[in-house]
C-alpha cells in the first residue's frame, strides 16, 4: 500500500495493524527518549492548502518523532494562495525530493489527484480533502474507542457509536463510518434530515433524528462541529434550535450508560454542538484524542513510508 | 478543382448497394453500377451511406476562447465525425447576442468551408437571464438565426422564458433550453446520488433538470411555441417528454453521446475529464435515454462538444471546467451502443444524426434523403471499422475526451460536404 487516501485503501487486518502500531508508538512517546530513527533521511511535506492547526501540528510532531525532515507548505504566504495549480505544487514537491506528502485541501479528491502519479511519485497521505474523507482522524477515533471500550486490543465488535451533527459536510463522518464498519462496530447517525447525505440509506448505518433516544444505547458519542454558515444555507432554522435538538450538554450526557465516552474531532464550538460542561466532563476524551492523534500518525507514517521491513526498536 | 465524385458500392441507409455520382455539389445519379469517369472515386464497399450529420449543439469557442477551439479546428473535428453542419453555441466572448456577432461566426465558418456553421443566438443579453437579446435582428441577419439558447445557463425566470418562446414564433424560431434550476444546483459538481454522497462532491439533482423541463413544456404548450430540450440526462426527464409528446405538444429533445454511454461511477477517479454539465447519471438513466432515442421520445443526438484547454482539466475536480469534446466520437458511440446491437435501424440513425436536427433548426439543404437532385452532404460510415480513441489524434484543438483508450466499432470513413470530400480515412 503506497497511499492513504481513503479508509477504503486499508482492510480490517491492516487497520488493526495501524492501531497496534500506534499503541507501540504511544509507549515510545511516554518514554524518556521520544524519538525514533525510523524515518531518518526521509523528507515529509505537510501540504496544507486549508487552515488547520491540530492536524498539521499532529502530523508534524509525528514525523519529527520518527526523525523525518519536515517541510511545512501552508496556504497562507505560499504560492498556493497566489493561485498556483495543484499540479505545479506537486511538481515542486517532486523536485524537492519529497518522500511523502501529507495533504489537507478544500477540494474533495485533491489527495487522489496528487496520488494518480503523473505529477509526483511520493507517498500521499490524505489529511482531509473537502467533504470527502479524513482517514487519520477516523483511525485515531477508533484507537481512542478501542482503548476505552476494548482494552486496547482487537477490533470494535459489539461497540455501538453515535455520530452526531453535520454528516453531509463531514469528512470525519465519512471516514468514521467506513472504518467503524470495517472494525465491526455499529454506527448510528444522528442529524436533522437536511444534514444527511442524499441516499444515506445506502450506507451501512442506522439513522435517527431523536438524540435522546439514541444516547442510552451507545458506547461512544462523536460530536461533529457545526459551521455557522450552514444556517444561512437553510440547513436548520437557528443555532438555538440546532443546539436544543442535536447539541450535547450535561443533562443529555446523563442519559448515557456509565462508561460511554464523549468525543469531538475539534475545534469545538462550545455552547453550540457541545456545552462546556459536557466538553469538560469525565466522560469527555477530547484532549486524549489529540494525544492519540500523534501516535496514530506516527504509525501511519511508519507503515506507509518506512515500510514493514524495518522493525521498531522500542 | 475536382467537381465530380463517384462513391462506389455503398449501402444507402443500410439497404440497397448503389453507386452515387456527384457533380457540382449535387447527387446527379444513383445506380447499381456507374462507370462514367469522375474526378475522384471513393470505394465505399461494405460501408453505409447516411445523410451528412447535423449537430445542434456545438461549442466552437470562437470568438474569445480560441485557446480551446476555433471555428477552423472545430469544423475539421466535425468533418472527421461525419458532420456537414454544426450549430455554434452562443456562449462565446463576446456572447453571440447581436446580429454582428452571429454574422461574423457564420462568415468565418463559410471561409473555413468544411461544414456549414449555423450560429445559435443567445436568448438573453450576455446570457445573463435578465433582458431579451436582439432576437429579431439575429433572425433577420445574414446568419438567419432560428435556434436561440442560453446554453450553459438555464433561462430560469419563467416570465422571461415565456416571452422568449412567444417572441420567436414570428420567425418560426425555437428556444433550446439548458434545463437546470440554478438554485437547486448551486456549487453542484456531479449527479446527486450514492456516488456523490460517498465522494463528498456536491450533488446536481435530477429534479433540477426535470422541474425545468416540465415547466417549459407547459409554458411552450400554453403559448404554442416550439421548445427544444438540450441534453436530457434523466429517466424522469424522459418520462415527462414522453407524456408531453403523447399529448401532442411541440417539444423536441436531445441526448449527448456521453450520456448514452457513461455513468457517474467514473467520478470515483476524481478525474475531471468526467466532469460535465449536465452530469453523468446512473446506469438506469443511461438505459432510459437509449430507449427514448430508439422509440422517438428523444429526437436527436447532439454532441455538446465542449472543448477546454489542458489546464482546465488538470486540476482538482471542483475547480475544473465542465465539458467534453465529442464531435469525432459521436457516431462510433451511437453505432457501438445501439446500431451494432440492432436496437436502432439505419433509418432511425439517419433521423437522429441528420434529418431531425436539420428539421428542428430549419437548416434548408440539410438532413435530406439521399436522392438525385439533392445537395451532396453524405456521411460514409464503416460498420466494420474499429476506432481506439487517442486524444492526441483528435482534430479538435482541445483533447478533453473521456473516451481516450476506449475502443468503438463503427467509424466514419469519409464525409462529403457540398459534393467535396472534407474527410476521408487514409488521406
Amino acid at each position: 500500500m503506497k497511499h492513504l487516501l481513503s479508509i477504503n485503501d486499508i482492510d480490517k487486518d491492516f487497520a488493526i495493524t495501524i492501531l497496534d502500531t500506534a499503541a507501540e508508538m504511544a509507549r515510545v512517546s511516554e518514554g524518556p527518549v521520544k524519538k525514533l530513527p525510523t524515518l531518518r533521511g526521509k523528507t515529509v511535506v505537510n501540504l496544507f492548502a486549508e487552515d488547520s492547526t491540530r492536524t498539521r501540528i499532529s502530523f508534524e510532531a509525528a514525523a519529527k518523532r520518527l526523525s523525518a525532515d519536515v517541510i511545512n507548505f501552508t496556504a497562507k504566504g505560499s504560492s498556493i494562495s497566489k493561485g498556483e495549480s495543484l499540479k505545479d505544487t506537486a511538481q515542486t514537491l517532486q523536485a524537492l525530493g519529497a518522500d511523502a506528502v501529507i495533504i489537507r485541501h478544500p477540494a474533495s479528491g485533491a489527495a487522489h489527484r496528487l496520488a494518480q502519479g503523473r505529477w509526483m511519485n511520493g507517498t500521499v497521505i490524505n489529511a482531509g480533502d473537502g467533504t470527502h474523507e479524513h482517514p487519520s482522524q477516523a483511525l485515531l477515533d477508533a484507537y481512542t474507542i478501542r482503548k476505552h471500550l476494548k482494552d486496547g486490543k482487537g477490533d470494535l465488535s459489539d461497540v455501538r457509536v453515535a455520530i452526531v451533527g453535520d454528516i453531509l459536510h463531514s469528512r470525519v463522518a465519512r471516514s468514521n463510518v467506513l472504518l467503524l464498519n470495517k472494525l465491526g462496530a455499529t454506527v448510528v447517525l444522528v442529524a436533522p434530515p437536511t444534514l444527511l447525505p442524499y441516499q444515506v440509506e445506502s450506507w451501512k448505518v442506522t439513522v435517527s433524528h431523536d438524540f435522546n433516544a439514541v444516547l442510552p444505547t451507545v458506547d461512544a458519542v462523536i460530536m461533529l462541529r457545526i459551521q455557522q454558515e450552514r444556517m444561512s444555507d437553510l440547513y436548520f432554522p437557528s443555532e438555538r434550535e440546532y443546539s436544543s435538538l442535536f447539541g450535547i450538554d450535561a443533562e443529555r450526557l446523563a442519559l448515557t450508560k456509565p462508561g460511554t465516552i464523549l468525543m469531538h474531532p475539534g475545534p469545538m464550538n462550545r455552547g453550540l454542538e457541545i456545552s462546556a460542561e459536557a466538553a469538560d466532563s469525565p466522560q469527555s476524551v477530547v484532549v486524549e484524542q489529540v494525544a492519540n492523534g500523534v501516535s496514530i500518525r506516527m504509525a501511519i507514517l511508519y507503515l506507509f513510508i518506512a515500510g514493514s521491513q524495518e522493525s521498531i526498536n522500542v | 478543382m475536382s467537381n465530380s465524385l463517384l462513391i462506389k458500392g455503398g449501402s444507402i441507409l443500410g439497404g440497397d448497394v448503389r453507386d452515387l455520382l456527384i457533380r457540382d455539389g449535387h447527387i446527379v445519379e444513383i445506380a447499381p453500377s456507374i462507370t462514367s469517369g469522375a474526378d475522384e472515386v471513393v470505394d465505399a464497399n461494405g460501408c453505409v451511406l447516411l445523410p451528412g450529420f447535423v449537430d445542434l449543439h456545438t461549442h466552437l469557442r470562437e470568438p474569445g476562447r480560441e485557446n480551446s477551439e476555433t471555428i477552423a479546428t472545430g469544423s475539421l473535428a466535425a468533418a472527421r465525425g461525419g458532420y456537414v453542419a454544426v450549430s455554434a453555441m452562443a456562449n462565446t466572448l463576446p456572447v453571440a447576442d447581436t446580429a454582428a456577432i452571429v454574422e461574423q461566426v457564420a462568415a468565418i465558418g463559410k471561409r473555413v468551408g468544411l461544414v456549414d456553421v449555423f450560429p445559435i443566438g443567445a436568448v438573453t443579453k450576455g446570457l445573463e437571464g435578465h433582458e431579451l437579446a436582439d432576437l429579431g435582428s439575429m433572425a433577420h441577419s445574414e446568419a438567419k438565426v432560428r435556434v436561440f439558447s442560453d446554453d450553459g445557463n438555464c433561462i430560469s425566470d419563467p416570465l422571461l422564458m415565456r416571452r422568449a418562446l412567444e417572441y420567436v414564433k414570428q420567425f418560426d424560431g425555437v428556444i433550446a433550453q439548458h434545463a437546470q434550476d440554478p438554485r437547486l444546483t448551486e456549487g453542484s459538481q456531479m449527479n446527486e446520488g450514492v456516488i456523490a454522497s460517498t465522494l463528498g462532491l456536491k450533488g446536481w439533482p435530477a429534479v433540477a433538470e426535470e422541474s425545468i423541463i416540465a415547466r417549459d413544456i407547459l409554458l411552450a404548450n400554453m403559448v404554442g411555441s416550439r421548445l427544444h430540450i438540450c441534453h436530457v440526462t434523466t429517466r424522469g426527464g424522459v418520462e415527462i417528454i414522453r407524456w408531453a409528446k403523447s399529448q401532442g405538444m411541440k417539444v423536441t429533445a436531445e441526448v449527448t453521446p456521453h450520456h448514452l454511454l457513461l455513468t457517474d461511477e467514473l467520478a470515483e477517479s476524481y478525474d475531471p475529464i468526467y466532469k460535465v454539465n449536465p452530469p453523468l447519471r446512473t446506469q438506469s438513466d443511461v438505459e432510459a435515454l437509449r430507449e427514448a432515442l430508439v422509440d422517438g421520445t428523444i429526437d436527436i443526438v447532439g454532441t455538446d462538444h465542449a472543448p477546454h484547454p489542458v489546464e482546465s482539466k488538470e486540476c482538482e475536480w471542483q475547480t475544473a471546467a465542465f465539458g467534453m469534446v465529442g464531435l469525432e466520437t459521436a457516431f462510433p458511440i451511437l453505432y457501438s451502443t445501439l446500431i451494432a446491437t440492432r436496437r436502432m435501424s439505419w433509418q432511425r440513425a439517419a433521423q437522429v444524426m441528420s434529418i431531425a436536427p436539420a428539421a428542428i433548426a430549419g437548416y434548408a439543404f440539410h438532413g435530406q434523403e439521399l436522392a438525385v437532385g439533392v445537395p451532396a452532404h453524405i456521411a460514409i460510415v464503416n460498420p466494420a471499422g474499429k476506432m481506439v480513441v487517442d486524444r492526441a489524434q483528435l482534430a479538435s484543438k482541445s483533447k478533453n475526451t473521456p473516451f481516450h483508450g476506449m475502443e468503438f466499432q463503427g467509424t466514419v470513413l469519409a464525409t462529403v460536404f457540398n459534393g467535396h470530400l472534407t474527410h476521408k480515412v487514409g488521406i
